[in-house]
């Protein structure tokens, strides 16, 4: 959802430079405002997270003594609060390999298995004609807008009667459900943008409506389908609620997510090490989210030079 | 995104034509579509539906999570639990809290996310780092984004009493996540659920701003310069010729963040626990699942939370009906 959304970057300077208009003191007004509403929205995104790198590099004892400073000195640079994080917790530390080891086994579990059902879903849905349809379209709709604490319940409880608990793929199976149809939604609109008689043309030289998929539509898709695995991606590693409700019995397979939140509980961990752990979980994320989004980018245009 | 502005793909025109070959490929075609969405549908039913449905059935069981595994779909029905909700202590403020939290940061959300769109509306240089930047609180762990809120607002080590005692001259510290209530003016304003709500405005607007930023794309240019030539104001274009076309977005919008705040479960959790006067339905939900361990009453209060959003939904549809009627759409 985000992913897809976000257009191209536009050209650096798309303004042409000769337009001598005179600017009216309205004009001067609205651009000041605009200005000051940027720098405003930069500050309040960016700050947020340019204050946990930088309390994440900072001994406890200094942030105590100063705890307005939004930079680091060199002199009191540390690594401990990330030594803090990574270290076993046979050591004393809280075991954030385990855990970003756990995050990573359900976030892939859960992209591939929801790529895999929805690719063609979402290929049926835009391409094939059979009674049913819309019924199928609603029941989606509802699974994404129902609220996720009704479907807690049920599952909480089911998941404890079949020892389920406790088990990564039961959780990816959980996100798995409720990703599939943004999934579909996701896709169907890029299906449908694939000119239909390029797969008339495959099913007229014999193809199956699977092998037009597979053929066809599917390596036209790529980029739709990169982006929506993101999404996926993102969700299952951001989750928080049923990673809470279905591993916290079970420290050894604790998510990133879960296991930072179970951090703040106790009073020794100072909110240094929080911070580091907080970096920890969210970088993966946002690396992954640029890289892709550069990738989404030179895809579409790369194809657009060429055709 | 636009999962409700698109309406499903028409099967096209039945066509009629007689041939046999054709009406085979029909069945053909129809067998395929059923059995590539079979995966999907099969896991939906599965994980979704039907625990739905059990959830709604346990709602009215005597249910606790000791005596579990001898409750069933169908047992001895009872709106005990139903009662016991609706007269529970905190029911009706938890309520209150929830409608007030949902309408601000539905507001906020939206209105930031205006603001932003408008800003970042013309070209300029950078504007493609602004917008990645602007999408961060969005993409970021709720755990890491409310632990940030936490650390900062800290009363002991956070950055904004330092500030505030430090530049403007606050007299103490204030421990925003835990003060139900303080004094602004001599006006009582309630601090955590003020905090809880910038949070979620903070927290969702670069969403509110993808869809805006899609839908201005779209807004002729010739639109807005016509009426700049005709001697229009910024402001005169902004509310005649700018606002009509983002209103449906706007409305749509408004729904879906609506919906998605009043579910919205973690992030109250996280910052503030449910306490000083913040519990949301969904963390009451919570407690009494995990803290008193009464799967019916929980249940009870989840289906009370569907209904309500159902019913708020259906009123505001209404309503938006009604204005489209009366706006001649």
């Amino acid at each position: 959802m985000t992913a897809v959304e976000s257009p191209p970057a536009a050209p650096a300077t798309a303004e042409p430079v000769r337009r001598r208009r005179v600017r009216s003191t309205e004009e001067k007004v609205w651009g000041t405002v605009r200005v000051l509403t940027i720098v405003f929205l930069v500050l309040i995104t960016v700050v947020p997270f340019w204050y946990m790198i930088v309390l994440s590099l900072r001994p406890i004892q200094q942030v105590l003594l100063d705890p307005g400073r939004i930079w680091v000195s060199f002199s009191e640079l540390t690594a401990g609060s990330y030594r803090a994080v990574f270290r076993s917790g046979d050591n004393g530390g809280q075991g954030f390999l385990l855990f970003l080891r756990n995050s990573a086994i359900v976030a892939v579990l859960t992209t591939a298995v929801t790529l895999l059902a929805a690719i063609p879903g979402a290929y049926a849905v835009s391409r094939l004609r059979f009674g049913g349809r819309k019924l199928i379209s609603g029941l989606f709709l509802v699974v994404y807008l129902f609220p996720p604490m009704v479907l807690a319940i049920p599952l909480f409880v089911l998941f404890t009667r079949i020892g389920l608990r406790g088990s990564l793929p039961g959780l990816a199976l959980v996100y798995v459900a409720q990703t599939v149809p943004v999934a579909i939604f996701m896709l169907r609109n890029y299906f449908e943008t694939i000119p239909e008689s390029l797969e008339e043309a495959g099913l007229i030289d014999g193809l199956t409506h699977l092998g037009v998929l597979r053929r066809i539509s599917l390596p036209l898709a790529v980029p739709s389908v990169v982006a929506t695995a993101l999404y996926v991606f993102m969700i299952a590693w951001n989750e928080f609620l049923f990673a809470l409700l279905f591993l916290l019995e079970r420290p050894d397979r604790w998510t990133v997510s879960l296991g930072l939140s179970r951090l703040s509980g106790s009073i020794e961990v100072p909110s240094t090490v929080l911070m580091a752990g907080s970096v920890v979980l969210t970088v993966p994320i946002v690396v992954l989210f640029f890289v892709a989004e550069r990738r989404l980018v030179e895809g579409l245009t790369a194809g657009g030079e060429k055709g | 995104m636009a999962l409700l502005a698109e309406t499903p793909p028409e099967s096209g025109a039945p066509d009629r034509t007689p041939r046999r070959g054709l009406s085979g490929m029909r069945r053909q075609e129809a067998r395929t579509g059923r059995l590539l969405l079979s995966p999907t549908v099969l896991i939906v039913v599965l994980i979704v539906v039907l625990p739905i449905i059990w959830a709604v059935s346990l709602a009215f069981q005597r249910a606790r999570l000791l005596n579990i595994r001898r409750v069933g779909l169908v047992g001895n029905y009872t709106l005990d639990n139903f009662s016991r909700v609706l007269q529970s202590d905190g029911f009706w403020s938890t309520l209150w809290t929830t409608v007030v939290y949902t309408v601000g940061g539905t507001i906020g959300s939206i209105g930031l996310g205006l603001v932003a769109a408008l800003a970042l509306r013309r070209p300029f240089r950078g504007r493609g780092a602004v917008r990645a930047v602007m999408l961060l609180p969005y993409i970021t762990p709720v755990v890491a984004a409310t632990f940030v809120w936490t650390v900062a607002l800290d009363p002991q080590f956070g950055i904004v009493n330092a500030w505030g005692t430090l530049f403007l001259g606050w007299n103490e510290a204030i421990p925003f996540l835990s003060t139900p209530q303080s004094h602004l003016f001599g006006i009582p304003v309630p601090t955590a659920l003020l905090v809880v709500i910038a949070f979620e405005t903070w927290r969702y607007f670069p969403f509110a701003f993808l869809f805006l930023v899609a839908r201005m794309q779209a807004i002729p240019g010739d639109l807005d310069e016509a009426a700049r030539v005709d001697g229009a104001s910024i402001w005169q274009r902004f509310t005649n010729v700018v606002w009509p076309q983002l209103l449906p977005v706007i409305a749509l919008l408004a729904l879906l963040r609506f919906i998605f705040t009043f579910n919205k479960f973690d992030d109250v959790y996280l910052l503030t626990g449910g306490g000083a006067n913040t519990e949301v339905i969904s963390v009451r939900v919570y407690e009494f699942l995990t803290a008193r361990k009464d799967v019916g009453l929980a249940a009870a209060q989840a289906v009370v939370l569907a209904l309500v959003l159902v019913g708020l939904i259906v009123i505001y549809l209404r309503a938006q009906a009604r204005a489209d009627r009366s706006a001649g759409r």
